[in-house]
């Protein structure tokens, strides 16, 4: 009885219905139907005809190239996110908010331009592209080489920002306590500092991850788009749009996203398995 | 801090000038690039590029879309928040998880779905022939594209807010005779007005922004389904470069702006604003 009445006031606020009625409305008509069409369209090839675009040799080499250099692009992003998280919440210096503020560029820059300036750095007579090419030999542009720093520029912002507030918030009693008890500052790091932020750094290579494998604009610039090499799997998507071929467009995409789902499915669980491990 | 917390000075200078040589590499080179690259030949030239008049149809036709596909995610967002915040009904948290659901999907394939549904050989792509109706590379698609990858944006920024003022000024005013409406625009709308301030920002520089997912319902026609980004793609492709980073720069600045007013929202606010993560 006493829940009940707690609770009359709250729903006595009027509104829900139309507040309610709106948002369904706008998620039902511009996300849900759309994404039912992307799980639906495929199934008019049958089981067979979405194996066959599927396991066509350029298809699985895009999806290799995509979700290949989508983790790898992640995991570089994890130590070097960590650094700037580190750096902007720990240390006070000429230029701080500065560092603080350029870390957002990715996510502020279109994914054509930053497509277009990354491809100028990185082209043979670019900025960075020149002396890389002069010192190691090295080609970034039209390589997966080139891919792979698209990926990474998008998605290190995302374990920054994840790493970030947690660092913040981290209480350095915690570290102190492991340096009276005789802890050297590295055993600090290793066993106090960097499990508590193994959540966090978790949830940013997911982020990071799930942005950068279905990433257009910002790699087919700097790609070069060669069949089997550097052809990532949303580009496929367009060629297939391209030649009319509807369903084998929507087969790709319903497997590019059941795939990333998958592995942020067994991202989550091993974010548990260390929240867990904490506790 | 404490001896016992600080890290070595050596190790201190060395992970900041790191951080600061990769920060200038990663983030600051890349945009410095744009701006070069557009004033290579000068001034002159980019100022024509920009002047241009496929150039200025597709500023007119960015600023078309963004001012349909904002003003619509602006109204569902604070529906969602709303409904989400004060209220109490079973599936809520499901409900974050699909407005967020955008976020997860790739920028083409969330073209892809209207060609799905409106294209040629889609779900309506008879009907709607039959009635000299098009979508698909047109400017209804450019919208529809748009809004999709553009939906979270205010409904994220506001909700967290939201929840955490709770419901309380909200039922006071309910109590002493406020109307739903009165309560929304008297009440609720004052204290969160910064918050949707910068969500409405976020949620525009994306729209303006957008490019895979435009890249695929517009007919890439000239003068007509051209958006700013989609003709920097077309002029780099025809090797007009200085064209090319000359618009794409005017994209970069609007970005800049963005950044700027973030910054400055957050700093009266002292709340952060989640940009993409």
């Amino acid at each position: 009885m006493t829940a009940a009445t707690a609770r009359a006031p709250r729903q006595a606020l009027p509104g829900l219905g139309l507040s309610l009625g709106v948002t369904l409305a706008w998620l039902g008509l511009i996300v849900l139907i759309p994404l039912s069409a992307l799980a639906i369209k495929p199934w008019s090839l049958g089981i067979g005809g979405i194996a066959a675009v599927l396991l066509d040799e350029r298809v699985l080499a895009a999806f290799r190239l995509s979700f290949g250099t989508a983790l790898l692009a992640a995991a570089i992003s994890l130590p070097l996110g960590l650094l700037f998280a580190w750096v902007i919440t720990r240390y006070r210096f000429p230029g701080r908010r500065l560092l603080d503020a350029m870390v957002d560029l990715p996510f502020a820059l279109p994914t054509a331009v930053a497509g277009l300036a990354l491809t100028a750095l990185f082209a043979g007579n670019g900025w960075l592209g020149a002396p890389l090419a002069a010192a190691f030999g090295w080609q970034v542009a039209y390589r997966p080489a080139g891919v792979l720093v698209a990926l990474v520029f998008v998605a290190l912002p995302f374990v920054i920002r994840s790493v970030e507030p947690v660092l913040r918030d981290l209480a350095l009693e915690g570290e102190e306590a492991a340096a009276t008890l005789g802890a050297t500052r590295t055993q600090t790091l290793r066993r106090v500092v960097l499990p508590a932020l193994a959540p966090s750094l978790c949830t940013g290579f997911g982020l990071g991850f799930g942005r950068a494998v279905g990433e257009y604009g910002s790699v087919i610039f700097i790609a070069g788009n060669m069949p089997m090499v550097t052809e990532i799997a949303p580009l496929l998507i367009v060629l297939k749009l391209e030649q009319y071929d509807d369903a084998a467009a929507a087969a790709i995409g319903l497997a590019m996203l059941v795939l990333a789902f998958l592995i942020l499915l067994l991202l989550n669980l091993v974010q548990r398995g260390l929240r867990r491990g904490r506790a | 801090m404490s001896a016992a917390t600080d890290d070595p000075p050596w190790a201190r200078r060395l992970l900041i000038a790191l951080a600061c040589v990769l920060g200038v590499l990663i983030f600051l080179a890349p945009l410095a690039a744009i701006f070069v690259e557009a004033l290579r030949r000068g001034l002159e030239p980019a100022l024509e590029a920009i002047a241009e008049p496929d150039a200025l149809a597709a500023m007119r036709l960015t600023l078309l879309v963004a001012a349909i596909a904002v003003p619509v995610n602006t109204l569902g967002g604070l529906a969602a928040s709303w409904a989400i915040a004060k209220f109490d009904f079973p599936g809520r948290r499901l409900l974050v998880t699909l407005i967020e659901l955008p976020f997860s999907v790739s920028p083409v394939i969330s073209g892809l779905v209207y060609v799905l549904i409106f294209g040629a050989q889609g779900w309506f792509g008879e009907w709607l022939r039959d009635r000299d109706i098009q979508i698909i590379f047109a400017l209804p698609g450019l919208v529809l594209a748009t809004t999709f990858v553009t939906f979270p944006f205010v409904a994220r920024t506001l909700l967290p807010l939201m929840q955490e003022q709770g419901r309380e000024e909200e039922e006071a005013a309910a109590t002493l005779g406020a109307g739903g409406l009165q309560t929304f625009l008297r009440v609720t709308l004052p204290n969160v007005k910064w918050a949707l301030l910068g969500g409405v920002l976020l949620c525009n520089a994306r729209a303006m922004g957008e490019f895979g997912a435009v890249a695929v319902v517009s007919g890439h026609i000239r003068g007509q389904t051209n958006t700013m980004p989609l003709h920097v793609e077309i002029l780099y492709n025809e090797y007009m470069f200085v064209g090319a980073f000359a618009v794409a720069s005017l994209l970069a600045l609007l970005g800049l702006v963005t950044l700027g007013a973030k910054a400055v929202l957050e700093y009266w606010t002292s709340r952060p604003i989640g940009m993409g993560a």
